[in-house]
């Protein structure tokens, strides 16, 4: 592996940690992503049923596509394709083949699986390496993983990338930050990869345990949620460290699809193997670059679950200019919002629709209920707000406490997440005029 | 003998209380006594009225969720320790009271209205112990 140093004003080297994948032409890149484009359209239409009949649907063979240029002609895949086919409907392997899953909320109850091959393990540890050179983390760092392990792609993921890296690796996961600031001093750890938000209060809890002084933190990679410019700054000065935002979702990967370098002008992706296009929402055609619209991935190298034109629903822009870090991989801008009404509530996805399906099960509450997220102290809330149905009202607050745990359990089965329950009275609640009036976002994250 | 308790559910927002006391005000219905339990959301108003179906009527026509529920409204000698006897016969019956609160008029003799896990049970336990329960028709001549 090449590994080159560039110099940033201060003299402090930062790592490339793939030089020539990273820094290759334009017309290098497009040469290779036109050569695995063709390898991946042959794959998915002779190993996935799903994309054979797509393209036989259309009229398409393998033979059409003949260069990067050519993807458009492709079908789209989206979150319900997965969703369709659970769970490993849309794998290209057998299950021998595969040696990991991971698995993220639906909309509907029913979780969207991923599968990995190892030769994808690799890649995915290959990718999440970049990012981290990115930050200048490098063999010599203690990082800390505080995303969550489990079927989240986002603890595993940032692990593996780690450990390719070299540095001493701390699986923290989530849920004890008292554990995670006494690690944090005791061990020196100079890096740390979890959710901004969460990074923030991490800062919070340090500078009220008197331990702010004794941090070795220089880097921090955030991602599994949105951020603002201004939640950067606040990070990067409350801890006095570089902080950089990593991107990823679990059909196209999990982090590590994209990472910004010290330059800070968008997030490079790795495209040689996961393929960007920005669709224009209306006609869903290529935009130009700085112009807004949809991100579509197409997973150039994936064996376990290839997938073309992944709708991400995430709105950004894309540029191909050469980045002042030396790296020409292209970049998409911080993200602008979704295409779909998802919201990223503490690094998980929730869907109004998964709200709305639970209470349908609760006999007691009307089906009208009003979602609020804020950000208290660095961290999401989520409160739901619901109107008990007239027939079940009663006079004793032991019932209605009841009640209001009962919902609240409802909800934690159905979203992941554990959410403040308030019963509200009769005919107060919106009735329903479509999706967005079931949410209040107070969170300002674009 | 049970007497009807008007409920009312409150959302603990700013002049609720007086919207609800505004509609039973204007429709005559008259408060012999209330009990406010509150949590952080919400309260939940409790009332002994000359009244309590028209209030229930009118109180949901004004959208509020209001309930009627069976309670005992139980005579007392208006001294130290009467109370204390009384529970101790609840007690012993092996009844749990939901909540009680008191509603007191001048002279030889208190009023209490309880909540009990099993109204009918408590009621005959009451009775048999010589102690008065009242109807609202009672409850309003007093």
């Amino acid at each position: 592996m090449h590994k080159i140093y560039t110099y940033l004003k201060g003299g402090i080297p930062t790592m490339i940690w793939n030089e020539t994948k990273e820094c290759m032409s334009r017309d290098e890149m497009t040469h290779l992503q036109s050569a695995r484009l063709r390898k991946l359209v042959d794959y998915v239409y002779h190993n996935v049923e799903f994309y054979r009949k797509k393209m036989q649907a259309v009229g398409l063979m393998p033979g059409d596509i003949k260069g990067i240029e050519d993807i458009t002609k492709l079908p789209f895949t989206t979150k319900d394709d997965l969703r369709d086919t659970y769970p490993f409907g849309l794998f290209a392997v057998p299950n021998s083949e595969i040696v990991r899953v991971h698995a993220s909320s639906g909309t509907t109850g029913k979780a969207t699986v991923v599968g990995y091959t190892r030769y994808d393990i690799d890649i995915w540890a290959e990718c999440v390496a970049r990012c981290l050179a990115m930050a200048n983390i490098g063999k010599n760092d203690i990082i800390q993983i505080a995303y969550g392990y489990g079927l989240f792609t986002g603890g595993l993921g940032a692990h593996y990338g780690a450990e390719k890296i070299g540095a001493t690796v701390v699986p923290m996961s989530t849920g004890n930050s008292k554990k995670l600031t006494t690690m944090m001093v005791d061990f020196g750890a100079t890096a740390i990869a979890c959710t901004p938000s969460y990074l923030l209060h991490i800062s919070e809890v340090l500078r009220e345990e008197g331990l702010i002084d004794q941090i070795k933190l220089k880097a921090a990679i955030c991602g599994a949620e949105p951020w603002t410019e201004k939640m950067r700054n606040e990070i990067e000065q409350s801890l006095n460290i570089k902080a950089h935002d990593i991107y990823g979702l679990s059909e196209v990967m999990g982090p590590g699809v994209a990472c910004d370098c010290e330059y800070h002008m968008g997030l490079h992706v790795n495209e040689d193997h996961f393929y960007p296009e920005v669709l224009n929402s209306a006609t869903m055609m290529p935009a130009a670059d700085g112009e807004t619209g949809e991100l579509v991935f197409t997973t150039l190298t994936k064996e376990g679950l290839p997938l073309i034109r992944y709708r991400t629903k995430d709105l950004t822009s894309i540029s191909h200019d050469k980045c002042s870090c030396g790296r020409t991989t292209a970049r998409i801008s911080r993200f602008k919002g979704r295409v779909d009404d998802m919201l990223i509530i503490r690094g998980v996805n929730v869907f109004p629709s998964q709200i709305e399906a639970a209470l349908v099960d609760v006999e007691e509450v009307t089906p009208h209920y009003m979602m609020i997220v804020d950000r208290v102290n660095n961290l999401d809330t989520l409160e739901i707000m619901v109107e008990v149905d007239t027939k079940y009202y009663t006079d004793e607050i032991r019932k209605l406490e009841a009640l209001t745990k009962k919902i609240g359990h409802v909800i934690q089965q159905a979203i992941g997440l554990s959410a403040k329950i308030k019963i509200v009275e009769p005919q107060t609640l919106v009735r329903s005029q479509g999706k967005a009036v079931h949410v209040q976002d107070k969170r300002k994250l674009y | 003998m049970f007497a009807k308790q008007l409920s009312v559910f409150i959302e603990n927002r700013q002049g609720r209380l007086g919207e609800v006391l505004n509609v039973l005000g204007q429709n005559g219905v008259n408060i012999l006594s209330m009990s406010l339990a509150d949590t952080t959301e919400y309260g939940l108003l409790r009332l002994i009225v000359n009244n309590p179906e028209m209030g229930k009527e009118k109180l949901t026509e004004a959208g509020f969720s209001s309930l009627l529920s069976d309670v005992l409204v139980i005579q007392i000698p208006h001294k130290a320790g009467s109370l204390q006897k009384l529970l101790k016969c609840i007690e012993a019956a092996g009844v749990n009271i939901e909540y009680m609160y008191g509603l007191s008029i001048d002279g030889a003799e208190a009023y209490v209205v309880m909540k009990a896990s099993d109204v009918a049970k408590t009621e005959k336990v009451l009775s048999e112990n010589g102690v008065m329960t009242l109807s609202n028709d009672r409850i309003k001549t007093l």
